[in-house]
């Protein structure tokens, strides 16, 4: 059985440091941030291992299902008998898979960040934000409770923003964290009343009530659930595919991805982890905790999801082959792969070999959370020695950094899908999930990984080989000590070898182990058309020629329209700023500044002017204020008298 | 000579009363005005003994109402010229015109 204590302290030791660097760092950890933050999060991920091999190999199995264990459950919140909210600890194989994720590479991060943030002013604050954000990610990956989940989604987002505004004297950095924000608080929206309405058809927030609840037919929450209806379409079909909309919005998936390559305003290192790695592929994670509701209920939403995931990988794949940010290019590529992962997802079905999509999907979110966090980690290496995200300001850097070079280009072949590293295995899977299952989708993917492999290399070449500009500073230490090499090296290691996990045997859609055998005819086509990619991105970027611009200028129109992203930040702009703002905003606004606040004000002016009028009553005269009081009790006396003698006439009568 | 009827004796109450009011609202000395104010009590005060004496001969009432009123002024009066000397130390005057400033 696992340990809750152990698995509570995976959690508790990111989040102990947020709040000792939160509460004291700028005080007395001024220096010593880093270090005392890196410490903790190395026992987190020793722990996370721990679990990790004691649940994969010791007890998690029986009778060749891995179970879901609950190691710590208490009511939180109680809203009625039969519906409270719940917190807990949910441990099956894909939380305890991301657990040693999520661990590692923050653990990388951490490490690399001692040399990378080294003589920031506020050092200890982005320690103490990296806990925060480690904290929130775990605790989203082992909630056992879908609202639990939701309140750690959000925590997720918060400490997004506040990494991504980092630099906040800089104005694009401020603009990014608010668009960070914004964007995925929306897609929020549709989460929330996602998990109102299924919570609703279900009665239960729990996962496992709930998924056993809206996938057994006969009972009454799924009758129910089928049988509601809005707009023609099923309550639960609704209910998921909002849920779906949240994921897509975290996972910067078209057409809520234009947060991400403005996200890349932070400092490098929390791209690797935040924007690479862990929390833009919540929205798989989620997909996937929610999976059997998918699969077995709602298989039109998968269909969403599928077509969702190919456009995003299609279109980042395509903008980021004319990007010469290098952190934009790896955002766009981060989307692209994220793609993949969805569209794996989502074609897949439940249980055996049917559920191959979603190993392959899992599969792939592992090897590239290892081989993206190393190119974020390079580009970071690469930005601190050339002052500049810029590729033109780069170029035959191979000599001066050889490190970063050999890893970089590692996690390049890894994403390209060249064996044996990890990206081919995963690659590998998914396109043969797709290619039983949905040819179309199969065609696509393989023609999007030739585009991964060129634009990859594009980025590679380019920055390493190619004509160096000319540079005036030389550093002392290129490569910034081994703090920064070190995690460089480790996650090499990761890119290299991740592949050969026997993932189908651990992950699975019911917790059966599957086969996967993919003979070596297969891989010919993805693995033929990965080095055509980057022979052809060899021949145009690897010596300086005027290749790239014929080419782009032959492509004119469509070179343009994906060098402005399509224009979708045009279009979003123009429904903010044009259709919202002025039918809604500015009506909204004209009513709040004359109806509401004129309200408020008439009732001050009037006041105002009334008191104007009668404050000359008050002379000061004390004669004057005696004939009012005569006056007045005149007018009593009259009063009273006429009243009187009009009875005593009555009564005469 | 036959005695004063009620009647009369209201009669020369209210005169009195109005001569006080009169007094009051139109004299700017304020010793004049407490003594308007004066008058105006002891118009009253022949009211109350009036009307004991002329309806309820047997009552002692309205005698006790008298004396208590008396008391009442005497108390009055030591309070008002009170008033009035620390008027008359700050703005050297006692017309009242010249308290106006008061009610800041």
């Amino acid at each position: 059985m696992p340990n809750a204590t152990l698995i509570a302290l995976i959690l508790l030791l990111p989040l102990a440091g947020f709040v000792l660097l939160g509460l004291f760092g700028r005080k007395y950890f001024r220096n010593s941030a880093g270090l005392i933050a890196t410490l903790l999060l190395f026992a987190a991920a020793a722990i996370a291992l721990y679990t990790a091999y004691e649940y994969f190999f010791v007890y998690g199995r029986t009778g060749g299902v891995y179970q879901k264990f609950y190691p710590l459950q208490f009511t939180w919140l109680e809203f009625s008998k039969g519906l409270s909210i719940d917190m807990g600890l949910l441990i099956d194989p894909i939380s305890v898979m991301m657990l040693v994720i999520v661990t590692f590479v923050s653990l990388m991060v951490h490490i690399y960040s001692l040399g990378y943030m080294k003589g920031e002013t506020r050092f200890s604050t982005y320690y103490a934000f990296l806990g925060l954000f480690t904290f929130s990610m775990l605790g989203l990956v082992v909630s056992s409770n879908i609202f639990q989940m939701y309140i750690f989604w959000e925590l997720v987002g918060v400490s997004s923003f506040l990494l991504i505004g980092y630099y906040y004297d800089k104005p694009s950095a401020v603009a990014a964290c608010k668009k960070a924000f914004i964007v995925t608080r929306f897609a929020d929206l549709g989460f929330l009343i996602g998990i109102l309405v299924l919570s609703y058809c279900s009665g239960s927030l729990d996962f496992a009530t709930l998924t056993e609840r809206l996938t057994s037919p006969g009972t009454m929450a799924y009758g129910n659930a089928l049988s509601y209806s809005f707009l023609g379409v099923s309550a639960i079909t609704w209910g998921t595919a909002l849920v779906f909309i949240g994921g897509a919005g975290k996972s910067a998936m078209f057409p809520l991805h234009i947060w991400l390559p403005d996200a890349m305003e932070g400092p490098t290192p929390v791209s690797a982890l935040i924007h690479a790695a862990t929390m833009v592929v919540a929205g798989v994670y989620l997909v996937a905790r929610l999976f059997p509701v998918f699969a077995l209920t709602t298989p039109r939403v998968l269909e969403l999801v599928v077509w969702v995931g190919v456009v995003s990988a299609v279109i980042a794949a395509l903008i980021a082959c004319t990007q010469t940010d290098i952190k934009r290019v790896l955002a766009y590529s981060t989307m692209s792969q994220i793609g993949f992962m969805m569209f794996a997802l989502g074609n897949a079905g439940y249980g055996g070999a049917q559920g191959m999509g979603f190993t392959a999907s899992l599969f792939h979110l592992t090897t590239h959370a290892m081989f993206k966090a190393l190119l974020f980690l390079g580009a970071g290496t690469l930005i601190h020695f050339v002052h500049s995200n810029e590729i033109r300001d780069m170029g035959g850097l191979r000599k001066q950094l050889p490190i970063t070079h050999l890893t970089f280009l590692v996690a390049c072949l890894a994403i390209a899908g060249i064996p044996p590293f990890a990206g081919f295995f995963s690659k590998e899977e998914i396109l043969f999930s797709l290619y039983s299952r949905n040819r179309l989708v199969y065609w696509i993917a393989l023609f999007t990984s030739g585009l991964t492999a060129f634009y990859m290399f594009r980025l590679y070449f380019r920055i390493f080989w190619n004509k160096p500009p000319t540079r005036k500073d030389s550093h002392g230490h290129p490569e910034g000590g081994l703090a920064m090499t070190a995690p460089l090296i480790l996650l090499a290691l990761g890119s290299a070898g991740a592949g050969f996990i026997p993932f189908g045997s651990l992950v699975s859609t019911d917790g059966k182990a599957i086969e996967s055998s993919i003979s070596p005819l297969f891989s010919l086509a993805p693995v033929a058309l990965g080095l055509t990619g980057i022979v052809l991105a060899g021949w145009l970027y690897r010596i300086q020629n005027d290749r790239p611009a014929r080419l782009a200028s032959s492509f004119k129109g469509f070179y343009r329209a994906c060098y402005h992203k399509f224009y979708i930040d045009e279009v979003y702009l123009f429904i903010t700023k044009k259709v919202i703002f002025n039918a809604i905003g500015r009506p909204a606004a004209w009513f709040d500044r004359n109806v509401a606040d004129g309200l408020v004000n008439f009732t001050g002016s009037a006041a105002l002017v009334i008191s104007e009028k009668i404050k000359k009553i008050q002379s000061g005269r004390v004669q004057q204020y005696a004939l009012y009081f005569l006056t007045g009790l005149l007018i009593l006396a009259a009063f009273f008298i006429y009243v009187f003698v009009s009875q005593a006439g009555i009564s005469d009568k | 000579m036959t005695q004063p009827g009620l009647y009369h004796i209201l009669l020369i109450s209210a005169v009195l009363f109005f001569t006080g009011v009169y007094g009051f609202l139109t004299r700017r000395n304020l010793i004049t005005m407490l003594m308007s104010i004066e008058l105006i009590l002891n118009s009253v005060n022949l009211n109350f003994i009036a009307f004991n004496k002329y309806l309820w001969p047997e009552a002692m009432d309205g005698l006790f109402f008298v004396l208590f009123i008396i008391a009442i002024a005497a108390a009055e009066a030591a309070v008002a010229i009170a008033i009035i000397i620390n008027l008359y130390r700050s703005h050297h005057s006692i017309d009242v015109e010249q308290a106006e400033d008061l009610k800041y």
